[in-house]
């Protein structure tokens, strides 16, 4: 239909806008393996000294592990949360359905800096739970945007299961835990890995409603955007950066793995 | 989780008629325009709110232009395994680390970063676009490009095929067909991804501080929260000028119908 030029240079455009996407996520890659410790092009020659370096700063350590402990109890109650939400939507008609729905989505359709201060000034400025920013500040926070990663993989599965299959587990007499947990469940489980994974990443690499409710903590991305920002350790940040991409592409690569079929990444 | 979040953003609203004591730096539970008075008359915070809606709304209209050709290609010229290939590249960026990729361009735009490098290979003068507003404008169009792919691309490929043929048979060229069939069938999508690009670019601070030199909203709303202002009422009333003007364009995005394209 189209002419064999307009072909060609449409095809080219897509070349070009793919080119664009990717040629800075390889370049940090590259920056990582810098021998010299100055940031400039082309870099001075291979090395993995920094790797070294890095995986020996205690500041960086101890941010990873906070980042790994907030992201694992952000998953684990956007799991439960998550599903639960997710399988009350699609199976039960009830008051208020629609407002529920409304409000799963809300976290991640407001931009982040009202999510931020939002949670910021609900954890400092009132005295009935007495929360003061630690861990559990930074899972609630994140938990707010994992629970609709979850909530949405498992939507869209159920939605395309028949809800014949757990009528006839519950006429065959399975009672209701029964029919989830031999039913309902095998045929979420990939929908809900996907969607721990894709929560995990997420997680991992926020930067915004951690540094609302973080306090003085770090996590690895608050870590790195404090050095970037006053321009320290760079090398170390290379590597350190190299490492959170590695951490937030194989999770979603294998979860895109797992909901081929659904083609559930769209990450709103 | 729903009652901490709902709680948070009512603390949030009522807290925006509060005020700051002058003396104490204490939050006052007086209820006052004050902060709202302060963002409409004073023309620092004026100029910022407009310095940002401008940048969302030239990030919009960058990342529409890139990702029209692309999802037609995606959507009606690629064959279905191409078709993955590409909806797996450009889903990965959008996932991988946020920071990750802000940061990738300081790198890129650094005075003697891959770009001038680049140009000077092919014998082009050297740009200094690091810390500028065309760095911003770089940066923003590039993290959130792949918001504006994905539902232009879903919108361009349940055009059906005899739409086209349709157009053709009676006569219109590729041209016209593209202006009158294909761009009017495009538009919910393009709207739906303009949602995100516009939204987005509103609420980040994180790419002012670190590619460029001037203050967004986010980044006032930042200071008065968690620097040396230390000002939350005001910051919460300010965090107003991003939802308003996310409700006036969800409001004209419903109008044109753009949800069913999400």
């Amino acid at each position: 239909m189209e002419t064999r030029a307009a072909r060609l240079s449409l095809g080219l455009w897509t070349l070009l806008v793919i080119l664009f996407l990717w040629i800075p996520l390889v370049l940090i890659c590259v920056y990582a393996f810098n021998s010299s410790n100055i940031q400039s092009w082309p870099i001075a020659g291979f090395s993995t000294k920094w790797f070294h370096t890095a995986w020996h700063n205690e500041e960086a350590r101890t941010a990873l592990v906070l980042s790994l402990k907030a992201a694992g109890f952000a998953t684990a109650i956007a799991l439960v949360l998550g599903t639960a939400a997710a399988t009350a939507v699609s199976r039960f008609r009830f008051f208020g359905r629609d407002a529920i729905t409304f409000l799963l989505v809300l976290p991640i359709a407001l931009p982040g800096v009202v999510t931020g201060i939002a949670l910021n000034s609900f954890f400092n400025n009132n005295p009935v739970h007495g929360l003061t920013p630690s861990l559990w500040t930074i899972v609630i926070g994140h938990s707010t945007f994992c629970i609709v990663v979850v909530y949405n993989n498992v939507v869209a599965r159920l939605r395309r299961t028949q809800t014949s299959l757990t009528e006839a587990s519950m006429d065959l007499g399975a009672d209701g835990w029964q029919t989830f947990r031999f039913v309902t469940f095998p045929v979420i489980s990939t929908a809900l890995v996907a969607g721990a994974l894709l929560a995990f990443a997420l997680s991992f690499d926020e930067v915004i409603v951690t540094t609302f409710t973080a306090g003085a903590q770090n996590t690895l991305p608050i870590w790195i955007l404090g050095n970037l920002r006053l321009g320290q350790q760079l090398p170390q940040v290379n590597v350190v950066v190299f490492f959170v991409i590695v951490m937030t592409v194989l999770p979603v690569t294998i979860a895109q793995r797992l909901t081929r079929d659904t083609g559930i990444l769209r990450r709103r | 989780m729903l009652v901490f979040y709902l709680a948070a953003l009512a603390v949030l609203f009522v807290s925006a008629f509060w005020s700051i004591d002058s003396f104490t730096g204490k939050l006052t539970h007086v209820w006052t325009w004050a902060n709202f008075d302060t963002i409409i008359h004073e023309p620092t915070y004026r100029k910022i709110a407009f310095r940002t809606i401008w940048m969302a709304v030239a990030v919009t209209i960058t990342d529409a232009v890139i990702a029209l050709p692309f999802a037609y290609f995606m959507a009606r010229l690629a064959s279905p395994r191409m078709r993955t290939l590409l909806f797996v590249l450009v889903l990965l960026p959008l996932w991988s680390s946020y920071l990750a990729r802000i940061y990738a361009w300081r790198l890129i735009l650094n005075p003697d970063g891959v770009l001038n490098w680049s140009l000077g290979n092919l014998g082009l003068p050297h740009q200094n676009w690091a810390f500028t507003n065309t760095a911003m404008w770089i940066v923003f169009s590039y993290i959130w490009l792949p918001f504006m792919i994905l539902p232009v691309y879903a919108a361009l490929e349940r055009i059906p095929d005899s739409y086209l043929e349709a157009s053709r048979d009676m006569g219109a060229r590729s041209w016209t067909t593209f202006r009158r069939i294909i761009l009017p069938l495009a538009l919910p999508g393009v709207v739906a991804g303009s949602i995100f690009t516009f939204s987005l670019t509103l609420g980040d601070y994180i790419t002012p501080s670190l590619v460029g030199n001037v203050d967004f909203i986010g980044n006032v709303i930042y200071r008065n929260v968690l620097g040396l202002t230390n000002n939350l009422p005001f910051a919460a009333a300010y965090a107003t000028v991003p939802l308003i003007v996310m409700g006036i364009y969800l409001a004209l995005a419903k109008r044109s119908g753009a949800f069913e394209a999400l």
